[in-house]
């Protein structure tokens, strides 16, 4: 019992994250229908300028700690969108009519690019931080098994709900959210109704990465250690989540980062934790056959 | 470049130019300003310290505000046509030669070994782009001509090689009993996975067999009892000529031919075994072109739907090509695994995917000699480049998204139809809608 509900804390810390990298997936396939393989790699650059931006900040003096993660946080999501957005303008815009498997492809050699980039310049070593937020709370203690809530779990859960508050309301309330469904239902028609759909492609590429840098902070501070690597797997893990809950459908994103992150760390502490990432991609696989748009997606029709 | 040459063009902007350059340099700054002008390392005390590199910002500051007045300048209005480069006398000799450039490919490729027989090093060098050609032309059955993106390739070439291996470790089986044995086992793994998944989009498509290649790695990687675990599997069987091994002393391939015993003779057998092996899979996959399931995979490439209007299983259709492929990537597998006599997971990364994937797009999806070229050319780039190691990857990667932007038709970028009226005709890319035949 001590186990599960500890496990379930994890797992839901764990889904936050991976959810919030999901949004940036299912965002991008639901208005222009590819695959950003290289999402997960901008999650990795947030995450790797949020740790320059927090040791930079150390160093010109600036050491409270809830100050230099706020302005971190300000400086990674800026940064980091503006990857997102070149991102979109250099490697997938020109091939916006392009075959079917140009922007897939080109993504892939993004991801590439991006990996080493980081790689080369900042090395290939893994980055360790020490706990910037220490503390928690003691829930259950019978001597036997301490379930503990500690303070980086609730600060990245909270933020993942803040977070998507407001996402969910510049979906649903503001011209740009507005823009954005439109596109998603039909791009010619949108532009025919003067919606500027160059525009709100690159805000939307802008937005997903803004989502992934919180992610990327998140994950620096829950583990305290990054390395290029971190993007790929993910990456991956992310786009299950996104493929889970259906894609296209934001609470489907949510939903699906939550059930990966709590399937991965419930296998991990009753199976086998070698066998995580085996048991994620299995339940992609599984349930792309049996539920082929997810769990909240809509059944997808084909035109001629 | 004068204006009254070309009276059409707008007069040089400089303004504008300098404009798009300020903004270039801004973008420029701050993507690269944290994480190229500082850098994080691991100091004395195991924290890391932050050093200044503010040179190399500006470098590469400067380097986007002069590339983009540059291209502003010069490009904006076509002023100098980069595309219409090559004159049309090129291109017309250029059309007049393809025909003969895979007879002479080929003839090279058996001379090879005569040629340089005291070059070890070209030789191996040789037998990795073989090796390539040949994982090449097999996954350009599934991604070419079948247009299935498959992402996890790599892992029937593991699957050919971890058979292989275990089965000539464990039951003490020859190379030529294995090799049918390996292609067909991946071909099983091919329709295992394949018949769920195959009813999936592209892109769906796509990240299922992403997925798969993973599961396959981390399961070779974490069954320690079975392959090795990341140790991997070392003392595999080398092959023998017939029967005759490779061997100093009697009994020996040397010894039995009557030729002086040098290590050679196995690298050169090596060799033509994969050029063999490489020509099969072009042969079946050529032949196969004109069967009616290789019609029909080049028409679901084109268009499904109207596939499946014209009474195709389209189901069927797409299995088939996946498992002829994943049969290839397990023939390849095992000869990687008998060359190296040593296999771990380590080789059998998505890196690996992305390079034959990269291969088979970069020589344009569906051509065979394309496909070859741009192996020679991958991953001869690769070793000529081998002192820049670190930018290789890095190169690479922009390669990929340069030639989907540039030439997203690959190097032979013209087509040529298996079917045809009264003569054969190359048919442009503009005309063809997905890859090309």
């Amino acid at each position: 019992m001590e186990i599960f509900v500890q496990q379930l804390i994890n797992g839901i810390t764990l889904g936050s994250i991976y959810g919030l990298i999901a949004i940036g997936y299912t965002m991008v396939y639901g208005i222009i229908g590819m695959i950003n393989f290289a999402h997960g790699d901008v999650f990795m650059v947030g995450a790797f300028l949020a740790l320059i931006a927090f040791l930079a900040l150390v160093a010109i003096g600036v050491t409270a700690v809830p100050l230099a993660l706020f302005l971190v946080l300000l400086i990674a999501m800026a940064l980091t969108s503006l990857y997102g957005w070149t991102v979109e303008r250099l490697a997938y815009r020109p091939l916006r009519h392009s075959f079917r498997l140009a922007p897939l492809i080109s993504a892939i050699g993004m991801s590439i690019v991006l990996q080493n980039y980081v790689q080369i310049a900042q090395g290939a070593r893994v980055k360790p931080l020490p706990p910037l937020i220490q503390g928690g709370y003691t829930l259950i203690d019978n001597d036997v098994f301490i379930v503990r809530l500690s303070n980086v779990q609730i600060l990245v859960v909270v933020t993942t709900l803040a977070l998507m508050a407001v996402f969910s309301w510049v979906i649903a309330r503001t011209r740009l959210g507005r823009d954005m469904r439109a596109c998603e239902q039909d791009l010619k028609m949108a532009s025919l109704v003067g919606v500027d759909v160059d525009r709100t492609i690159s805000l939307t590429f802008v937005i997903g990465a803004a989502l992934a840098a919180v992610a990327g902070i998140m994950t620096l501070l829950y583990y305290g250690v990054i390395d290029f690597y971190i993007g790929f797997v993910a990456g991956v893990k992310a786009f299950t989540a996104a493929v889970l809950g259906g894609i296209g459908s934001l609470p489907g994103a949510m939903l699906g980062g939550l059930l990966i992150g709590l399937i991965e760390t419930f296998w991990s502490a009753y199976f086998s934790s070698e066998y995580k990432d085996v048991a994620a991609f299995s339940i992609l696989i599984i349930v792309l056959i049996f539920l082929p748009t997810g769990i909240l997606g809509r059944p997808e029709i084909e035109k001629v | 470049m004068s204006r009254a040459a070309h009276p059409g063009k707008r007069p040089l902007d400089i303004l504008a130019a300098l404009k798009s350059a300020v903004l270039a340099a801004l973008v420029a700054f701050g993507l690269f300003s944290l994480l190229i002008g500082l850098r994080t390392d691991q100091g004395p005390t195991g924290a890391l310290v932050l050093t200044e590199r503010f040179g190399e910002l500006g470098a590469f500051v400067a380097v986007a505000f002069v590339g983009v007045f540059l291209r502003e300048l010069l490009l904006r209005d076509k002023r100098i046509d980069i595309v219409r480069f090559v004159p049309p006398v090129v291109t017309a000799a250029a059309r007049r030669i393809i025909p003969f450039v895979g007879p002479a490919l080929l003839v090279f490729a058996l001379v090879v070994p005569v040629m340089f027989f005291h070059n070890r090093y070209l030789l191996d060098l040789s037998i990795q782009i073989l090796t390539y050609v040949m994982l090449g032309w097999g996954l350009n059955i599934v991604v070419g001509l079948a247009g299935l993106l498959d992402l996890g390739y790599v892992a029937f070439y593991a699957v050919g090689a971890y058979s292989y291996a275990l089965l000539a470790q464990n039951f003490g089986l020859g190379f030529w009993i294995c090799l049918p044995l390996a292609g067909i086992l991946a071909a099983f793994w091919g329709v295992l996975l394949g018949f769920p998944v195959l009813r999936l989009r592209g892109d769906y498509l796509a990240i299922v067999t992403l997925a798969f290649g993973e599961i396959i790695r981390l399961v070779l990687t974490n069954w320690q009892s079975f392959t090795g675990g990341p140790n991997g599997i070392s003392g595999i069987a080398r092959p023998s000529f017939f029967g005759l091994p490779f061997t100093d002393g009697e009994g020996g391939f040397a010894a039995t031919f009557g030729l002086e015993f040098t290590p050679t003779h196995r690298v050169v057998f090596l060799y033509y075994l994969i050029l063999a092996l490489a020509l099969v899979t072009n042969i079946v996959t050529v032949r196969l072109r004109r069967l009616p399931i290789g019609r029909a995979w080049e028409a679901l490439r084109e268009d499904e739907i109207a596939c499946r209007t014209l009474g195709i299983n389209t189901t069927n259709t797409k299995l088939t090509a996946f498992a002829i492929g994943a049969m290839f990537g397990g023939f390849a597998g095992s000869f990687f695994a008998t060359r190296q006599g040593f296999i771990s997971p380590e080789s059998f990364v998505f890196g690996e995917s992305a390079l034959v994937l990269a291969i088979v797009v970069l020589g344009g999806m569906g051509s065979q000699i394309g496909v070859a070229v741009a192996a020679a050319v991958m991953l001869g780039g690769f070793e000529f480049f081998r002192e820049f190691q670190q930018y290789r990857m890095l190169v690479f990667g922009f390669a990929m998204v340069g030639i989907m932007i540039w030439r997203p038709r690959g190097l032979v970028a013209t087509r040529m139809p298996s079917v045809f009226l009264k003569e054969r005709k190359i048919v442009a890319a503009e005309f063809v809608a997905e890859g090309r035949g």
